[in-house]
């Protein structure tokens, strides 16, 4: 085997099967920016800090731009966009997170909702405590994790 | 920033790792990433050619018998600190991972990258040399084993060699009990200074061996060994403790950098070894200062 600096991909995105030629250097997040136009997942810091790059693979959260694109083959790949249903209705969480004007600008927002969906996921009634501590790698620079920890407690049915 | 070109191979057994690693002297071994890759990002690492081992199933292993737990270096942060068989084992394992990084980041990094990245205040290699750890290395002169205070040689610095990589790590199951403490800026970060430490109580209730271990303390996790030497033998108790967690931080000589002075981290090392050997023996009052 040797290596080389294009390859090709295929993996599932948002339920849909892909299939491209990429550099071997191309971020999850890039991939899915730029050669998908999923523009919903944000890079921030892309050295893993700030989390709005966050998405999930095959299920858990994950940073996007601490991973190569290459590395998603095979896997399924859940972005922002994914969460919604076809006809736009929004998950609970999304829903939540409207209802308590969980977000300002919004840019952390598409990591904020992975995150804590995949905590939901894992952890359907957390405390305020267990909400905290998943979305402790996510930076919102606005101040909103008061409102966010809110819409989690509400989408999950725990009052906050 | 974007990491720079490079080429990608991704082996599927350790014999072709190894074989690419001794093709391509300047390669980097990709495991969880979560290192490397903003070391690639931030333009710190440029290889030429990145070994992508995260498909090579048998590193990922884990297999336990009464007397030894192993982990392959694939392991991930989260499997350690959510398979209760592991932490069973080495309770040391599961107190630990909690303070490594965040939920993303524990889902890709893994414990052999963690190891031979060798960051000074990093938790796994304190945990490793606290529980007595021995690393499995595979290389092109075979396989060889090395425990854990020698493999841990400064920062960023371990005793791989070119073209070896770190197959898995065994530890024995521990036979007593763990506390581990750190300090950090804010929860998840690197440690500014943190403890972790074994004991094991005799029959008659004394401490019949112990380690005490501190980590962002140097260059590289530390034992000890005026602090063991102290335990050993006595009864535990608040006083003894704190005798124990002075001697402990005696003839540090920490670093100064950006998150903490070389005095805050002097100040900061015994008590971190107070409250994880307060924790272990169970002892909450220990856990104050005099």
């Amino acid at each position: 085997m040797s290596p080389a600096e294009t390859l090709t991909v295929a993996l599932t995105v948002n339920g849909e099967a892909v299939t491209r030629d990429i550099p071997a250097r191309l971020s999850l997040a890039d991939f899915l920016r730029e050669e998908l136009r999923l523009t919903g997942t944000h890079l921030g810091c892309e050295h893993g800090v700030c989390g709005a790059c966050t998405v999930l693979l095959d299920g858990e959260p994950v940073r996007g731009c601490l991973m190569l694109a290459v590395q998603a083959r095979g896997r399924a790949v859940t972005t922002v966009e994914g969460l919604a249903a076809t006809d736009g209705t929004l998950t609970p969480l999304q829903a939540a997170f409207q209802k308590h004007h969980a977000l300002q600008c919004g840019f952390c927002t598409p990591g904020m909702l992975m995150t804590a969906t995949a905590l939901l996921a894992e952890t359907p009634h957390p405390t305020a405590d267990e909400v905290r501590d998943a979305i402790s790698g996510n930076i919102c620079r606005c101040t909103g994790y008061v409102q966010i920890v809110e819409a989690v407690l509400d989408a999950a049915g725990t009052a906050p | 920033m974007k990491a720079p070109p490079f080429a990608y191979a991704a082996p599927s057994t350790i014999a072709e790792a190894l074989a690419l690693l001794a093709a391509h002297e300047d390669a980097k071994v990709l495991a969880g990433g979560q290192s490397l890759m903003p070391a690639l990002n931030l333009r710190l690492a440029a290889p030429s050619v990145l070994v992508d081992i995260n498909g090579i199933a048998e590193l990922s292993e884990v297999s336990l018998t009464p007397t030894e737990l192993r982990l392959g270096a694939l392991v991930r942060h989260k499997r350690i600190g959510t398979d209760a068989a592991i932490a069973g084992a080495v309770p040391l394992l599961g107190l630990a991972c909690p303070h490594i990084a965040h939920g993303p980041i524990r889902s890709r990094g893994t414990i052999g990258g963690s190891l031979s990245h060798a960051d000074p205040a990093a938790e796994w290699p304190a945990v490793c040399l606290a529980a007595d750890a021995v690393m499995e290395i595979r290389g092109p002169a075979g396989p060889r084993h090395v425990p854990a205070e020698a493999f841990s040689l400064g920062v960023f610095t371990t005793a791989l060699r070119p073209g070896e990589l770190l197959a898995a790590i065994r530890f024995p199951v521990a036979r007593g009990r763990a506390g581990f403490a750190e300090v950090a800026r804010r929860h998840g970060d690197f440690a500014m200074v943190g403890a972790a430490v074994t004991v094991e109580l005799g029959p008659d209730g004394r401490c019949a061996d112990a380690r005490v271990v501190l980590f962002g303390a140097s260059d590289r996790p530390i034992r000890r060994r005026a602090a063991e030497e102290r335990l050993r033998g006595q009864a535990p108790g608040a006083a003894l403790l704190r005798e124990a967690a002075s001697l402990a931080a005696e003839g540090l000589d920490p670093p100064s950098d950006l998150h903490a002075s070389a005095e805050y981290r002097r100040r900061v090392a015994p008590v971190m070894v107070r409250r994880a050997l307060a924790d272990a023996l169970s002892l909450p009052e220990a856990r104050l200062a005099a």
